[in-house]
């Protein structure tokens, strides 16, 4: 195709014209965030519930996870894993998790030291995901808006637009980001949007034999989970940061990390 | 073809490589900003500071800076560039970086990079413009006529350069000079900007509890106007040693230019190094401050940080930044009479010191776990075997410190800026 310079000056004239007899308020721009953000339906706010009572550190969650969502399976990188606490009666605080819980906790040793189970004062295991916080500071910092939040809540992020700066990486406070290394940008927990989008459960949910994981609707006050986060005595992780995450837990310690 | 990818068993997490984990550290933290984000504030911090001091020369009429003035200048110039690398180097996808300018997100610091950088890359160029326009018109005239290849190349260069403004009377001389005093005084506090927002990026991440303090910014300024002046006068003294040399071997030790040379040298040393101290000053009480405060409110992070800066990064930050890179040399600058080679090796280990603050923060600022319970060790890849390990590694860094002295030989080929007054 060959274009003059007079038909250039020609259609430049013309989409100029047609773009001053709009109107103003017509030429919004959009942040990428806002743009990206129209994803979702406003009525629902996805949240997760877990009940650490019931976890057993078998790790199912953590392989399931690993084989939906493409994270590589041999890699130490994971989008949820669990945490085993083990405190003493001298209050010492141990806690590990080896390869995230990939296969479970097959050995007595934490961390490495064999602690007398006449020592222990309690002990227990604690799930981590994506808190899909409601004032995220990971979509914060993005700074081309890669790191977005549906209008159901949960904090995406867009393999397309990613730089991968790693600063959404180093503003969470919980440690859940990595770079994905095929991909090359930033991944985390999506609680496994492509399934509850379809009315599925994520496959963490699904691969928990004990049901400590579970994923509901906070907006609706019929949901399971809303109740329980409504009338059980429930709290969130690092509350501090003003995060507001949305993952709630029933039974969590105040040793945990 | 992704589950290939996948299951590729060379297959490596960002990070992995060089980072080793002790005690209980979440198993997706990894040192993800390294090298290349410790040189990023440091380059920047030498593009700021080379142009506050030729600002005071400009803008506050410090005579005593006159010849440093110019030469810092376009030494600011030719480090712009390399204030840009480090970050496309670190990016993993390097060729989306132009999404910064195009789709900047405003609550993050950095989409701010985009406009302050190009504002004051305008500023600079445009002030060397005003400075060396009347330099240019001279070439023309002066290869007026000349045959050869370079002179008749050198000339067409200059006449585009000049964008046509060939006026060398009076009015139009003063002119430039009113421009440059304006463009500098914007540039200041521009420039101020540039590397505080530095700062600003580390400053407000709130989950880092070694980053997080307002007064991370200003912290970063002053560092930045240390080592940007450190630098332009340790080149300054590296340039002039090595014209005295020359002009030694050619016209003999006792000649007048060379004692010129050397005269000059002192003193614009002497000067200059005056202002070096006022800054250091304020930049090492900031950092006392910041440290002081930190143990005295001892928040929750306490334990874990004290930890880090006593224990593990002990002698990073207090052997290495503060007594070799801060006291050594204050001291060394403070006692009367200091020879240029005396001045050398302080400015030598400003520079070092200034270095070293930058990785206590960058690095310091990983080498602790989210969890607070656990440590992470930074281990610099030296040869490299992969992309990642190159441009990670010591010569992605040694390829970034190189360059603003490649471009600063360039640019010297068309704005020289290493002219000296005669007394
Ligand atoms: S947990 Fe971290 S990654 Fe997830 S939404 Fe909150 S800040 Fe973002
Ligand atoms: S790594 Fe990607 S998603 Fe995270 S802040 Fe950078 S551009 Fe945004």
């Amino acid at each position: 195709m060959s274009c003059s310079r007079r038909d250039f000056l020609k259609k430049g004239l013309v989409g100029g014209a047609v773009a001053a007899s709009l109107p103003l308020s017509s030429f919004k721009f959009l942040t990428p965030a806002e743009a990206k953000s129209a994803v979702g339906d406003p009525a629902v706010r996805w949240g997760f519930l877990v009940d650490t009572y019931k976890c057993t550190g078998c790790g199912f969650c953590v392989k399931a996870c690993k084989k939906e969502n493409d994270v590589p399976y041999d890699l130490p990188i994971t989008r949820t894993w669990v945490e085993r606490y083990v405190i003493t009666k001298d209050d010492e605080t141990h806690v590990d998790s080896p390869n995230g819980d990939r296969d479970g906790f097959k050995d007595t040793k934490i961390d490495g030291k064999t602690i007398d189970p006449k020592d222990i004062s309690k002990a227990f295991f604690v799930p981590k995901l994506c808190n899909q916080c409601d004032n995220p500071a990971c979509v914060q910092v993005c700074p081309v808006g890669a790191s977005y939040q549906t209008q159901d809540g949960v904090v995406l992020v867009d393999r397309k637009w990613c730089i991968g700066c790693g600063y959404c990486i180093m503003a969470c406070p919980y440690g859940v980001r990595f770079f994905h290394p095929v991909y090359k940008v930033a991944d985390k927990c999506t609680f496994c949007y492509h399934r509850i989008s379809k009315g599925m459960k994520t496959a963490c949910v699904d691969a928990c034999p004990f049901g400590a994981r579970q994923i509901g609707d906070l907006k609706n006050p019929d949901d399971p989970v809303t109740k329980a986060i409504l009338t059980e005595r429930v709290a969130v992780l690092k509350d501090e940061y003003g995060t507001k995450p949305q993952v709630f837990y029933i039974g969590l310690d105040e040793n945990v990390r | 073809m992704v589950d290939q990818l996948l299951a590729n068993s060379d297959l490596i997490a960002h990070g992995m490589e060089w980072t080793t984990k002790e005690g209980f550290v979440y198993p997706n933290e990894f040192i993800y900003w390294s090298i290349q984000i410790v040189l990023y504030p440091y380059m920047t911090g030498l593009v700021a500071g080379a142009f506050v001091l030729s600002s005071l020369y400009h803008v506050f009429g410090q005579e005593d800076l006159k010849d440093m003035a110019r030469f810092s200048l376009v030494f600011s110039l030719a480090c712009l560039p390399v204030a840009m690398m480090p970050l496309l180097m670190h990016l993993q996808q390097p060729f989306r970086g132009m999404e910064v300018l195009f789709t900047p997100h405003f609550t993050s610091a950095i989409s701010a990079f985009g406009i302050i950088f190009t504002t004051y890359s305008i500023i600079v160029l445009s002030e060397i413009w005003f400075v060396y326009r009347v330099y240019f018109v001279e070439q023309i005239n002066a290869l007026k006529g000349k045959k050869d290849l370079v002179s008749s190349f050198m000339r067409t260069l200059y006449i585009i350069l000049a964008l046509g403004a060939y006026d060398l009377s009076n009015e139009a001389v003063a002119i430039d000079k009113k421009a440059v005093k304006i463009l500098a005084g914007i540039g200041i506090p521009v420039a101020c900007f540039l590397h505080g927002y530095a700062g600003f990026i580390f400053g407000s991440v709130k989950a880092n509890a070694l980053w997080m303090s307002p007064l991370m910014p200003v912290i970063f300024i002053m560092s930045a106007v240390v080592s940007g002046i450190a630098l332009c006068m340790l080149t300054y003294i590296i340039i002039m040693e090595w014209k005295k040399f020359t002009t030694t071997l050619a016209k003999g030790r006792g000649d007048e230019s060379v004692q010129l040379i050397k005269g000059a040298e002192v003193d614009v040393i002497h000067k200059t190094s005056r202002y070096l101290i006022g800054f250091l000053i304020a930049a090492i009480t900031l950092e006392l401050l910041d440290q002081i405060f930190r143990g005295y409110t001892a928040m929750k992070s306490w334990d874990i940080l004290r930890s880090v800066m006593y224990g593990k990064d002990f002698v990073n930050i207090f052997i290495l930044q503060y007594l070799f890179g801060n006291l050594v040399p204050f001291i060394m600058l403070l006692i009367p009479k200091a020879s240029i080679k005396r001045t050398s090796v302080a400015l030598a280990l400003i520079l070092f010191g200034v270095f070293m603050m930058r990785w206590n923060v960058v690095i310091g600022g990983q080498a602790f776990s989210l969890s607070f319970d656990g440590f992470m060790h930074y281990s610099m890849p030296i040869i490299p075997h992969s992309m990642e390990t190159f441009k990670e590694g010591l010569f992605g860094a040694l390829l970034v410190g190189a360059t603003p002295f490649i471009l600063f030989w360039l640019l010297n080929k068309v704005i020289p800026s290493l002219h000296f007054t005669k007394k």
